[in-house]
């Protein structure tokens, strides 16, 4: 009656030794550590790296306890924080600028736990201590600004058709364009609706028509406003070494930054606000040639020159100081393929101004090479230096050569990202000082482990052995969670660990329930083997029932929470599926196994 | 051990009315503490900087609010965080002025009265995040009840979800009634323990509703009244030790959790307790008033029956 067949009780060992693994990491605590990670699209972590990084260390002879490369970037394990202070610097010095060097905190659990992917559990920021921002991109702005270089625009499309002008205006978020006459508006209408693709017209008297963006124009602006805002909130965060950033987009207009582990606010706030600048400028042919590249690296440059050792491709350049353009009249950039040759390319729209001045630029100087710079803090990168084949007009530029599909799209995101696209403000902003976050864990810690204890005392002394299978059950709910938790790596978060604490309060509800029924039947003159299988099979409907009505405010939480909510509902439900695998199965299990095998028991201990 | 064996049935039902009127009572009182009083929201939903701050020795809130308005911050509310060595400032929205600044002018006020003070915690919240999270957890609470009555509903009959829903109700307008009468802070988390306590509190009612059908199935000759006062008596013990349990637990957060956890605790130890009586007191005579009868469990019951090939 109460025996499981061989492949369950093979199921829930399995279960649990997997649980056991993938909660250990949690339990080894953490390493210094320091983190190289690069710090533009230039530079990639690779073989090379890791054995330069080796080396470095060798050569320093700074011990390590292990190295680790991954997508994220290549981690150094250290034995004390002094070593990662001084490893830090050594390793920033030998690598440059092109990589970010960070402190981290890296598991201590050995390398084959970390191998078959059992990390200890992401912990949020109210418990590692750190920054969070939710920044709100001010769209309005950022679309006047659009329609602000629309009406030049519109101007040219008008004086190239030759059609008389009245004037054009911004009128919020519409353009009015005034005609002199209803004559000139019909021409005028019909040519704009011709040459401005994504404005819809409409008119609004005699002489005037209003411009607006059409949604689909209007839906593209703003999600590459807002791509373009993280990718530069993105190389920003890069320079303040933080080990492992998140910058992600948050709805339709904000962008949250958390930066674990970061204590200075006042500096992060500085470089997450301040404004970078594009500008094309052309390359200095006439000192191109080996020698004056050498004589600018020690320092003789030619005057009217800028000298960048290292330019997108790795070579040294002499650029001129003069600027022709600024990334203001980059209207937008993006990846495609060439027409004819199907290369990756980059495309770029200039606005008219910018393609007036980039059509005589190019026409004089076909063959020789223009340089696009992100400048930054005064200092300037070279994002690309392609050479001009013909005269470019119209403000459409095609670069190609010798780039993968990659490279094509970060030059793109680049050319957009160099100024924000859109004014952000910060919204919202949480600091958490790293004792309080070590205070935070222990504070949940206890609350849990506690919890736990108070129950099983009680379990046990008031159901006696049946009891102590409730806490056995109990604890491997918790493992269980633990488990799932590090596995799917989700934040955990105070509000978090309280609900693992709730978790466990309630789940001993189910174990209640059985133990409850098992007595009730066997006042009621049942057998001790016919009570257990009345007690578990009358209780399961109910479980079932309770723990979907808290599975329904579990997934209402995580929908509408926010932040340390959302954990405290990921949590709740993790907790709620663990909770109904062991209270059932596990205890059953436990119960089967000690009692199954009798054929008539004397006396049930509850 | 056992603490609960009841030889006979508690006539729940015969004290019903009292009951009711009780929880009636302290339902109106409820209301009207949060009509009058209102809720003292946290800075979350209000919009506005709290900064934690924690010296090495005790610091009189009046000394660091003097600090403040020397630096020209007139509108800060300082208080006691736990300990005496930690405080807790709290300033309002204002136009114009971004968090960024706002809170450097702060550290540096305090800095410049009394170099040991250490940053724990900053939290700025601007007036839009603050109106999203009222409204957001407005159709939060809406979610859950609609999900929790069409469950029941499904599972039971339509006058089961009405009743359990009423009483849960019931439990979250008491808990926002003591969080108004004592004006504690209403915060993020404790709406998170509201919410759970809804999805918590319903069990109870279900425990008891599933007994119910399973005493109609079984004594075909008793009243309702009857077969309800079996059912709550049956599940008496279950439902004190579980509650007990969770309590523990919930106890267990009190004492250690910390200010952050406190009110969280808080308001789950008065949903547990109200729990308890809404669930065995509200929720089962509102089922008897709306005449639920043997008739309605049996065609629930042949319904579920056909739905269910297993049973």
């Amino acid at each position: 009656m109460n025996r499981y067949p061989r492949w369950k009780y093979f199921v829930i060992v399995i279960a649990l030794v997997l649980g056991l693994l993938y909660s250990l990491p949690n339990f080894f605590g953490e390493v210094p550590a320091v983190q190289i990670s690069p710090a533009n699209s230039v530079v990639q972590i690779d073989q090379a790296l890791l054995r330069q990084v080796e080396d470095d260390l060798k050569q320093q002879h700074i011990p390590y306890l292990g190295i680790i490369s991954d997508a994220s970037g290549i981690k150094v394990k250290l034995t004390d924080t002094d070593t990662q202070l001084k490893t830090k610097d050594e390793l920033q010095r030998a690598l440059g600028d092109n990589y970010t060097v960070a402190l981290n905190l890296l598991s201590a659990s050995p390398d084959w736990l970390s191998g078959i992917g059992a990390l200890p559990m992401y912990l949020g920021l109210d418990l590692r201590g750190g920054v969070h921002f939710l920044m709100q991109v001010d769209m309005r702005a950022a679309l006047n600004k659009q329609l602000d270089r629309q009406t030049n625009d519109v101007r040219n499309a008008l004086r190239d058709a030759k059609i008389p002008l009245g004037g054009v205006s911004r009128e919020g978020q519409n353009l009015v364009v005034k005609f002199k006459d209803a004559e000139t508006r019909t021409q005028g209408g019909e040519e704009l609706r011709k040459s401005l693709r994504d404005m819809t017209g409409v008119q609004l008297d005699e002489t005037r028509i209003a411009l607006t963006l059409t949604p689909e124009a209007l839906k593209k602006f703003q999600d590459s406003a807002i791509q373009q805002n993280v990718l530069t909130l993105r190389n920003r965060v890069n320079e303040l070494g933080v080990a492992e950033p998140i910058i992600q987009q948050q709805g339709l207009d904000r962008v949250v930054v958390q930066l674990p582990g970061v204590q200075d606010t006042a500096k992060a706030k500085d470089i997450l606000g301040r404004t970078a600048s594009l500008e094309i400028r052309m390359v200095d042919e006439e000192h191109a040639d080996l020698q004056s590249l050498q004589n600018a690296a020690r320092g003789l440059v030619p005057p009217g020159d800028e000298f960048y050792p290292s330019g997108r491709d790795g070579q040294p350049l002499l650029i001129k100081k003069a600027i022709i353009l600024t990334g203001e009249n980059i209207s937008n950039a993006s990846a495609g393929f060439d027409g004819r040759t199907n290369e990756p390319a980059v495309h770029i729209n200039l606005d008219t101004r910018g393609a007036r001045i980039f059509a005589q630029v190019t026409r004089d100087s076909v063959g020789k090479r223009m340089a696009i710079l992100l400048i930054e803090k005064g200092k300037g990168e070279v994002v690309t230096a392609p050479v001009i084949r013909q005269q470019i007009d119209g403000g459409q530029v095609q670069i190609t050569g010798r780039m993968s599909v990659k490279d094509a799209n970060d030059v793109a995101l680049l050319l957009r990202a160099g100024a924000l696209a859109a004014p952000m403000e910060i919204i919202e902003e949480r600091t958490i000082g790293p004792s309080l976050g070590a205070e935070n864990i222990a504070k949940g810690v206890h609350s849990v482990l506690w919890g736990f204890v108070a129950i099983a005392i009680f379990m046990s002394i008031y159901y006696r052995i049946m009891g102590l299978f409730s806490t056995l059950a109990l604890a491997a709910n918790v493992l269980l969670l633990v488990a799932l938790l590090s596995l799917m790596q989700a934040t955990l978060t105070l509000p978090g660990i309280a609900a693992i604490a709730l978790t466990v309060g309630m789940a001993i509800d189910a174990n209640v329930l059985i133990n409850e029924r098992i007595r009730e039947e066997i006042r009621a003159g049942q057998s001790p083997h016919a009570a257990i299988h009345a007690g578990y099979e009358h209780a399961l409907g109910t479980i079932l029932d309770t723990n979907v009505t808290n599975f329904i405010a579990g997934v209402a939480l995580f929908a509408y929470g926010t932040g340390p909510v959302r954990g405290f509902a990921v949590v709740l439900c993790l907790g709620i599926i663990t909770s109904m695998f062991s209270a059932i199965l596990v205890s059953r299990a436990l119960v089967n196994l000690s009692y199954g095998r009798k054929r008539k028991i004397d006396h049930l201990s509850i | 051990m056992e603490f609960f064996r009841f030889k006979r049935d508690i006539p729940f039902m015969t004290y019903a009315r009292s009951t009711t009127v009780v929880s009636l009572i302290t339902f109106i009182l409820a209301v009207f503490f949060l009509a009058t009083k209102g809720l003292n929201f946290g800075v979350e939903f209000t919009g506005g900087t709290v900064i934690e701050v924690h010296y090495q020795q005790a610091e009189e809130p009046a000394q660091v609010q003097g600090a403040l308005e020397k630096a020209g911050i007139l509108d800060s509310a300082v208080q006691n965080f736990g300990t005496s060595s930690d405080l807790i400032i709290r300033l309002p929205l204002k136009e114009g002025v971004s968090s960024a600044q706002l809170s450097e002018t702060v550290l540096g006020a305090l800095r410049a009265a009394q170099p040991d003070v250490e940053l724990r915690r900053v939290e700025f919240i601007g007036p839009q995040v603050g109106k999203e999270l009222v409204s957001d957890g407005s159709i939060a609470l809406a979610l859950v009840c609609a999900g929790i009555m069409i469950y029941l509903a499904f599972r039971f009959e339509w006058r089961f979800a009405v009743a359990a829903i009423i009483a849960n109700m019931h439990d979250v307008v008491i808990i926002l009634g003591f969080f108004s009468f004592f004006q504690w802070e209403f915060s993020l988390t404790v709406l998170a323990a509201v919410l759970s306590v809804l999805g918590y509190s319903v069990n109870e009612s279900v425990v008891v509703f599933d007994r119910i059908r399973e005493n109609f199935r079984k004594y075909k000759k008793q009243s309702v009244a009857e077969i309800i006062n079996n059912a709550i008596t049956a599940t008496m013990s279950r439902t004190i030790i579980t509650h007990g349990c969770t309590e523990m637990v919930v106890l267990s957060m009190l004492l250690f959790g910390g200010e952050t956890l406190h009110y969280f605790a808080l308001a789950l130890t008065i949903g547990i307790v109200f729990g308890i009586y809404s669930s065995v007191l509200v929720s089962s005579p509102l089922v008897m008033w709306m005449g639920a009868t043997r008739a309605h469990f049996i065609r629930a019951d042949a319904a579920a029956q056909s739905a269910n090939v297993k049973s």
